[in-house]
C-alpha cells in the first residue's frame, strides 16, 4: 500500500476555485419531483459559517447512483446526482434535487434512500462526511444499519425536516459542527481499504 | 491589522509565533493519526477550535453512493481551464511554472479521467477573494482558479504562476508557506480529498500550523511537490511533480449505474 496524502483545509478562499454557476441546481426550476434542500451551518458556539463548502451526490428517484457527466456544465437535461454550494454569509446553503431511492441491488446493505454529503471549511482540516435521510422512508430508515445503530437525539441529526418549499415540497437539514445537537460525522474507512464492496454487504434478510 | 482570514479574532490576544512554535513542538510529540491526516482538533491553527467535532466519527459502512463517485467528462472541463496564465489578454506576473503528477489509489493505480481543481494566491500573495484585506496587489490577469482531468494514466497538468507567501491572523506574524490548494475525487466519493501542494525548501514550514497540522515527517513531505528539470520547459517555464495517493483502494461497485452513463 501506498502512503496517502494528507488533507489540509479548504481554507477561506475556495470561493473562485470550488463553487460553480448552477452547484445547487441538481435538476432545474419546475422539474417533475423537485426538492428544495436547505439548511445553516454552525459552529460550536452557535454561529454561522459563512464559509463553508457542502457536496452532495446521491442515487437518482430509480435508485441508479448516476455515472454521468456534466455537474460543472449542466444540460438541463441529465441528472448527475451531485452538487456543490457554499453556505453564504448566513451559513446557509441551498440545493434543487430529486429525491432519492435506494439503490435497488438487493443484495447490498440495506442503506434507506440518503444523500451523501462532505463537509468542508476552513478551520477543517479534513473533510467530514455525514448523510441526508428523508423521514418518510419509514420501514427503510428503521432499517438502516447506520440509523439503527444511534439513539433518537444523535438520529436526528441526520434526518431532513419537511418544512414546505416554494417551488415544490422543501427540506431543512442544518449541519453542527461541534457541540450541542452535534451532527452524526462517519467514518467510512472501516471497510478496509482493499476489500471489495462485497466485503461490506450484510447479510440478505430472510424471508 | 488587516484580516485575510474574515472572521474575528478567536480570543481575547493573539498569540505570538513563539508560543504557537510551542504548541507546534508538543503537538509533534503526539502520536499521529494512523492514515497520516491531520486531526481535526489541531490547537496551533485556531478556526479548529468551534470547528472541530467533539463526538467521535461514527463508523458505518459506506453505502452503495459513498463507493461511487461523481463523474466528469469534456463537457464539464475546457483544455484552458488548465493554463492558469491564459485567463485573461495579458500575461500575469511572476514566476510561470508547470505543476504536474499523478493521482493514483493506494495500490498505485491511477485514478483516470476524473477531476483535479486547484486554487491559489497571486505571485504578491493575494487572493482574489473579497475576505483577503492583504496589502499586496490583484493582478489583473490572473484569477487564480482552474480544473483539469487525468488522463488514462492519471496524469494531471497544470500551468500556472507560483504563488507567494501571504500574512493570516492566526498569531501575530502567522505566515502561510506558498502553496497551491488541490480538490481531488476518485472512483468513489469516500476517496474524496482536498489539500495542499507545497513547494521544496520553504522556511516557513516549521512556523506553519497549517502544515505542521500534519505531524507525521514522513507525511508532511508527500504535501511538498519536488522540483523536476524534465518537466521544466526550455525558455517557458520551471518544472514541479507532485504524485496524489488517494484513501482506500476500492474495487469498482457492483453495476447500478445507469446503463447509458458515460
Amino acid at each position: 500500500m501506498l502512503e496517502l496524502t494528507p488533507s489540509q483545509t479548504v481554507g477561506p478562499f475556495f470561493a473562485f476555485g470550488l463553487p460553480f454557476s448552477g452547484g445547487g441546481d441538481v435538476v432545474p426550476v419546475g422539474t417533475p419531483g423537485a426538492i428544495t434542500l436547505h439548511g445553516t451551518v454552525r459552529d460550536g458556539a452557535g454561529a454561522a459559517v459563512p464559509d463553508a463548502l457542502l457536496e452532495f451526490w446521491q442515487a437518482g428517484p430509480d435508485g441508479r447512483v448516476p455515472a454521468r457527466p456534466g455537474s460543472l456544465r449542466r444540460d438541463g437535461r441529465t441528472f448527475t446526482g451531485f452538487a456543490r454550494v457554499a453556505t453564504d454569509r448566513a451559513g446557509d446553503y441551498r440545493l434543487r434535487t430529486l429525491r432519492p431511492a435506494a439503490p435497488s441491488d438487493a443484495v447490498q446493505v440495506r442503506h434507506a434512500p440518503h444523500l451523501a454529503v462532505t463537509v468542508f471549511a476552513r478551520g477543517l482540516l479534513h473533510h467530514l462526511f455525514t448523510r441526508v435521510y428523508f423521514p418518510n422512508h419509514v420501514q427503510a430508515n428503521a432499517d438502516d444499519p447506520l440509523l439503527a445503530a444511534l439513539d433518537e437525539e444523535r438520529r436526528a441529526t441526520l434526518m431532513a425536516v419537511p418544512d414546505g418549499g416554494v417551488t415544490g415540497p422543501g427540506y431543512r437539514f442544518d449541519v453542527r459542527m461541534q457541540g450541542p445537537g452535534e451532527t452524526v460525522f462517519l467514518d467510512l474507512s472501516a471497510h478496509g481499504l482493499a476489500q471489495p464492496p462485497a466485503e461490506t454487504v450484510e447479510t440478505p434478510e430472510t424471508p | 491589522m488587516t484580516t485575510t482570514d474574515g472572521v474575528p479574532d478567536p480570543g481575547p490576544r493573539t498569540a505570538t509565533q513563539r508560543e504557537v512554535s510551542a504548541e507546534i513542538a508538543t503537538a509533534a510529540g503526539a502520536a499521529p493519526r494512523t492514515d497520516g491526516h491531520p486531526d481535526r482538533a489541531y490547537l496551533p491553527y485556531r478556526s479548529t477550535a468551534l470547528r472541530a467535532p467533539q463526538r467521535p466519527l461514527v463508523v458505518s459502512p459506506p453505502s452503495l453512493t459513498e463507493l461511487a463517485a461523481p463523474v466528469f467528462g469534456i463537457a464539464d472541463v475546457t483544455p484552458i481551464e488548465a493554463d492558469l496564465t491564459r485567463h485573461h489578454t495579458g500575461d500575469p506576473l511572476g514566476e510561470r511554472i508547470i505543476v504536474t503528477g499523478r493521482v493514483i489509489d493506494g495500490d498505485g493505480r491511477p485514478v483516470r479521467n476524473q477531476l483535479v481543481e486547484i486554487w491559489q494566491a497571486n505571485a504578491s500573495g493575494r487572493y482574489r477573494h473579497e475576505g483577503d484585506q492583504h496589502p499586496a496587489p490583484l493582478d489583473p490577469n490572473f484569477t487564480g482558479g482552474g480544473r483539469a482531468l487525468t488522463d488514462e494514466d492519471g496524469t494531471y497538468r497544470f500551468v500556472t504562476i507560483k504563488p507567494g507567501a501571504y500574512p493570516w491572523r492566526n498569531h501575530t506574524n502567522a505566515w502561510r508557506p506558498a502553496h497551491i490548494h488541490f480538490s481531488l475525487f476518485g472512483t468513489a466519493f469516500t476517496q474524496r480529498l482536498v489539500t495542499q501542494m507545497y513547494f521544496p525548501g520553504d522556511p516557513l514550514f516549521g512556523l506553519d500550523p497549517i502544515f505542521q497540522s500534519v505531524t507525521d515527517e514522513k507525511a508532511q513531505q508527500r504535501l511538498i511537490a519536488a522540483y523536476d528539470h524534465d518537466v521544466t520547459e526550455p525558455e517557458w517555464a520551471l518544472g514541479y511533480r507532485w504524485d496524489i495517493v488517494l484513501d482506500g483502494a476500492h474495487a469498482t461497485p457492483p453495476d447500478t449505474d445507469d446503463p447509458d452513463g458515460a
